[in-house]
């Protein structure tokens, strides 16, 4: 009776490790494993995703003065004078507050994290030439922005040490609701 | 008068709830007919076209009869007659590969999108792949890198899966102060169902074997705006794949031509088009377009944010707004029902404004998270009537009316409207769009999303 209950634990180990094998752990040698290596240098000319902590971030650095320029050359046309928005978003100038009547949604009033602006700038601005600016480019523009919304100051300047700890006003006006639901379940 | 009869006596046998919904098992009653419903536009059509047909054509020997048909054609189109049946695109002013196109539900039956009328949302463009150029990275938390080829990934074994996938802005205009007045699929159509056929990701994730600390991944696509979202790694590991095939044919390059992200009931813009790169984290990379973009503000002044599924759904396509229907008498409601958590149960239909409810047949098979059609027989009395639907899912959720979504969420979310819409039938049998009372309406500020778009 005590062997029985013993080889049971056993099988239902490893009847459990068989299972999370097949969801987790690899590599499945039933696959057909068709992938090819690549080397870390290689992966690093895809690699462009940049986290709130910085992580991502390239060298280069950029001011407000440099960002304000390009900003007048490349962004004014869809974004508007000082951000203030035209056929794209309103980037700043917030008046009215996020629980207000016309709640307006910027950078400064409503963006979590200000590693995002250097993100999506790089990958995707401007919408005529995405990908064209370089890092010192990116940096310079985040700088401006961010100055516009008054969360930096004119001096201030951007770099990867700088940009990872720069706080935004809204960090904490997200409830994440996929953790809620899932720790309910 | 005996018309008239007729359809008191099948009012007082078969009605199920106020104001002449039929029972809907009286579908399988033969000879069952229907009235005509038509646009506005096409009455035009239909009476010159009424006209020609007495004066030119003879339907006992029609001219395509006399003569040999066209040739073989190496690609089918729809017939030139049905050429109203379009997407229709909502572009950006200024940068016009951004922004929407809708699928025109309310012209359409059943609960498969064909490929050309699947909508669109797209951030800067339809990028024109050629799949020999294109590779999918899978790189981060996990034991070896791997780059794939098309070619590499068409060798794998696939599944298929029917599913919608709808935009989180799909219905936004429903936020307005004032409702909206276009066809049912041109503010709801940012809906589509397809058969998808790929490579489960599980797969792939095992080949590169992920690391204890996985917990997201980054998904990018190879468009000109480098869309990137991040998924829980449990969907990954659960039921999303890699679409290589839509409803049989490779994707279309709008819908993400080679290699496109499913993820089965959730946002359509996690469902990353032009798939190129993976990468394995242990957190969200709190992207543009899941920070600024694809969260909803509430009325707190706090934002929901991974709100992943779409919640149950439905509507009625026809009769719905811009329609017309000619005459009192016995018309078929007909619509599409929906939900990211699953099967649809069951939708309720009211002729009544609410009052009271019936519920309609539903398709069958129905399917998880799928576009899911139901019918149900009215008897139209020539009165100002106002019709809607409301789905309940497998989860018992049950879609809520428009004054309790805006009590819970305000009016300022911009994504996830899934409220009922009400379509009134005037007494000249014009359809348009309504809100629950005109109280509603008052309260509300003066909004309007027509081009939120960026």
């Amino acid at each position: 009776m005590k062997m029985m209950k013993r080889q049971k634990i056993i099988l239902t180990s490893v009847l459990i490790a068989v299972g999370i094998n097949s969801l987790y752990a690899g590599p499945n040698q039933d696959s057909p494993h068709l992938g090819h290596t690549i080397s870390p240098e290689e992966i690093k000319k895809w690699d462009i995703s940049v986290f709130p902590d910085g992580e991502g971030l390239p060298d280069g650095k950029g001011n407000v003065v440099e960002g304000e320029k390009l900003y007048q050359e490349k962004c004014i046309a869809c974004h508007g004078e000082n951000g203030l928005g035209a056929s794209s978003d309103q980037l700043a100038g917030a008046q009215m507050g996020l629980s207000s009547e016309y709640p307006e949604q910027t950078i400064g009033s409503y963006w979590p994290y200000a590693t995002t602006i250097f993100d999506v700038v790089r990958r995707s601005m401007p919408m005529t030439a995405p990908g064209s600016l370089t890092n010192n480019e990116t940096y310079a523009l985040t700088a401006y922005l961010l100055y516009l919304n008054n969360i930096i100051s004119k001096d201030d300047v951007m770099n990867a040490s700088t940009l990872a700890k720069v706080k935004m006003p809204n960090e904490d006006g997200f409830i994440n609701v996929y953790e809620e639901e899932k720790s309910k379940k | 008068m005996s018309q008239d009869r007729d359809d008191d006596l099948l009012l007082k046998k078969n009605q199920v709830a106020g104001n002449g919904l039929l029972d809907r098992r009286l579908f399988l009653k033969k000879g069952l007919q229907f009235s005509a419903i038509s646009t506005l536009v096409s009455t035009a059509t239909l009476a010159s076209a009424t006209a020609e047909t007495k004066k030119e054509f003879d339907p006992a020997n029609p001219t395509w009869m006399k003569q040999p048909g066209k040739a073989f054609s190496p690609y089918g189109l729809p017939s030139e007659f049905e050429d109203d049946v379009l997407r229709y695109p909502s572009p950006n002013e200024v940068v016009t590969g951004n922004g929407v196109s809708w699928t025109p539900l309310h012209k359409m039956e059943g609960t498969i999108t064909p490929n050309g009328l699947h909508y669109e949302r797209h951030h800067n463009g339809v990028p024109q792949i050629d799949p020999k150029q294109h590779r999918l990275l899978i790189h981060g938390l996990v034991k070896n890198d791997l780059i794939f080829s098309i070619d590499d990934l068409l060798r794998y074994p696939m599944q298929s899966k029917t599913c919608f996938i709808e935009c989180g802005g799909n219905s936004n205009a429903g936020w307005n102060s004032q409702p909206h007045q276009a066809e049912a699929g041109y503010f709801n159509g940012m809906v589509s169902c397809c058969e998808w056929t790929g490579v489960p990701l599980s797969v792939l994730l095992n080949e590169v074997g992920l690391r204890k600390n996985a917990k997201w991944i980054i998904a990018e696509g190879a468009d000109a705006f480098a869309m990137q979202m991040s998924i829980p790694i449990e969907k990954a590991m659960d039921d999303a794949f890699l679409a290589l095939y839509q409803n049989g044919e490779r994707i279309r390059p709008e819908n993400g031509y080679p290699l496109r992200l499913i993820v089965p009931g959730w946002e359509g813009v996690l469902n990353v088009k032009w798939l190129r790169r993976l990468k394995v984290t242990n957190r969200p990379v709190m992207a543009r377009n899941e920070t600024s973009k694809y969260t909803e503000l509430q009325p707190s002044g706090k934002s929901r944010m991974f709100t992943f599924p779409m919640e149950a759904k439905s509507l009625i396509t026809s009769p719905s707004a811009h329609m017309l229907l000619k005459e009192k008498g016995l018309y078929q409601i007909t619509g599409l029902a929906w939900s990211g958590r699953g099967k649809i149960s069951k939708v309720d239909v009211s002729a009544d404004g609410g009052k009271t409810w019936a519920e309609a047949e539903l398709q069958q098979p129905v399917l998880d998270r799928s576009l899911t059609r139901f019918r149900l027989p009215w008897q139209w009395n020539g009165k100002q009537s106002v019709i809607m639907s409301r789905a309940t899912d497998e989860t018992g959720y049950v879609q809520p009316d428009r004054n309790k979504l805006i009590k819970e969420r305000g009016k300022h979310g911009f994504f996830h409207y899934n409220a009922i819409t009400r379509w009134q039938i005037d007494t000249d049998g014009f359809v348009s769009h309504i809100y629950e009372n005109d109280e509603t309406t008052k309260n509300n500020s003066d909004i309007s999303i027509d081009s939120g778009w960026d």
